[in-house]
């Protein structure tokens, strides 16, 4: 079974990830619908952004918020003076930290939602008079539920597997910052391989129904929609 | 059909670069690592052999070479973890020895923060303490040991941070991220000089002796260039720069 301080973990591991999606669902949508109806020149600049943790190691990440949010960055120093304090070995710090890193895996489902759609179901729903907000509410989201399902699902399973980030900038603080992936590692490093998997078994097991569970959704949500 | 010639010389290469005679490889407790690459800098260039210098903190490196890492000499922070290992033959019987004893300080990176005589862990006005995980590294067992015996563990309990190894512990403070910390004296000493900051050299009563032991592991039993290193750890030059470090002998 667990025991108390990996329950402790896995909480805080849930906390983590329900806030982050949450945070994720709202800047990711917006980005998205904004990245799918630009022509602008700043469209592939900024998909290559939000890409990028994609692509570069979480020790990359990890090591700029340690600087950027430290108490002698520029971040840190603009939170202090706010009265947050700085961020690494803090909670809020891992919440920032992983918007950043699981922004791709929200972004691109949901953009690929509204580009999929395209322009002619707002266009048919402006020429019934819709506000151009009715038409975001009535229309598109609708429209790019599956997406947004994806999204949400990735974005929360993708925070729950974060590790070299946390491990980074966490500070391995019982109840704040010590999360699930965090605490296996310790088990494996002190030897405790029986502790390490209960909770590898667990988190094994919590994958396999994510990604059960989104494909089983999608296959049906795609089902309904034709 | 032949193979094209880069294909072959990739295949030479890869056969060359696996086994390798004249190169022996080394797991060093973290706190420990800039002293070996100065040691090992000055045998390569003596010896012609080349190592290949791996860190962690000992709890890893243990678990590391218990599951076949490659490495053929282990220097530890302690000595209950090269018995364990010698429990299960993983060490050639006969080559352990204490290389280095090893010295602990509170350190702060910024200047006069921390006074000479460690007042500051009683008063408490910081926020954030670095200490690495006692279960891994022997300088946070020290360093817990050392908070105990001032009877300010538990009001300072709630104000650690804790490093996975003492490197990472050390990272956290000089990067400001911790106001201070616990680490290794020869983790901030250069030259026979501390570096910048402040710290507070913790007595010997106040923990017990970090007794650094090391020995040559199963892997490196008769190769020369192992053999040689572990010799060349207990030669003048070897100790000469353990002492810079701040190391006991």
């Amino acid at each position: 079974m667990l025991t108390a301080t990996d329950f402790t973990a896995v909480v805080l591991t849930l906390k983590l990830a329900a806030l982050s999606t949450a945070i994720l669902m709202v800047l990711g949508t917006w980005l998205a619908w904004q990245l799918a109806h630009t022509r602008s020149w700043w469209k592939q600049p900024v998909s290559a952004l939000v890409s990028m943790p994609l692509v570069l190691p979480p020790t990359v990440l990890g090591f700029y918020l340690l600087l950027l949010f430290g108490p002698h960055g520029p971040i840190g120093q603009f939170t202090q003076t706010l009265g947050l304090g700085a961020l690494p070995f803090t909670f809020s710090g891992l919440v920032v930290a992983s918007v950043i890193y699981s922004l791709p895996f929200v972004v691109q489902p949901i953009q690929n939602a509204f580009e999929t759609a395209g322009r002619r179901p707002l266009e048919v729903a402006a020429s019934l008079r819709a506000s151009p907000r009715d038409a975001f509410l009535t229309v598109a989201i609708p429209l790019a539920r599956p997406g947004l399902l994806t999204a949400a699902v990735l974005g929360f399973a993708h925070t729950v597997g974060e590790f070299g980030v946390v491990l980074m900038i966490g500070g391995d603080i019982a109840g704040e910052t010590k999360v699930a992936s965090v605490a296996i590692y310790d088990h494996v490093e002190s030897l405790h391989y029986a502790n390490a998997n209960v909770l590898a078994a667990s988190m094994a097991t919590f994958a396999f129904i994510v990604v059960l569970t989104v494909g089983l959704l999608n296959h049906r949500l795609a089902g309904r929609d034709l | 059909m032949t193979p094209p010639r880069s294909l072959i010389a990739l295949g030479l290469f890869l056969a060359f670069s696996t086994v390798h005679a004249g190169e022996v490889k080394v797991a060093v407790a973290a706190n420990f690592l800039t002293p070996m690459k100065m040691i090992a800098k000055s045998f390569e260039i003596g010896t012609g052999y080349k190592v290949l210098v791996s860190a962690g903190s000992t709890g890893q490196l243990y678990t590391q070479i218990k599951n076949g890492a490659p490495f053929q000499i282990f220097l530890s922070a302690d000595q209950k973890t090269l018995a364990k290992l010698a429990a299960q033959k993983l060490t050639v019987p006969g080559t352990r020895f204490t290389y280095a004893v090893g010295k602990l300080v509170l350190w702060s990176a910024k200047p006069g923060f921390v006074d000479s005589r460690g007042e500051i862990l009683k008063r408490g006005s910081f926020r954030h303490i670095a200490i690495a995980n006692p279960k891994l590294a022997p300088y946070g067992a020290a360093a817990m040991e050392t908070m105990q015996n001032l009877n300010v563990l538990a009001s300072i309990e709630p104000k650690i941070v804790w490093g996975e190894n003492i490197a990472q512990t050390q990272q956290f403070i000089a990067s400001g991220n911790a106001e201070l910390g616990f680490v290794a004296l020869s983790q901030v000493i250069s030259g026979g000089k501390p570096a910048k900051g402040s710290m507070w050299m913790v007595p010997g009563n106040l923990y017990a002796p970090i007794r650094q032991d090391a020995a040559l592991l199963a892997n490196g039993k008769d190769r020369p260039a192992a053999e040689a290193l572990l010799k060349y750890l207990k030669g003048g030059t070897a100790r000469a720069v353990i002492k810079s470090f701040g190391y006991g002998l």
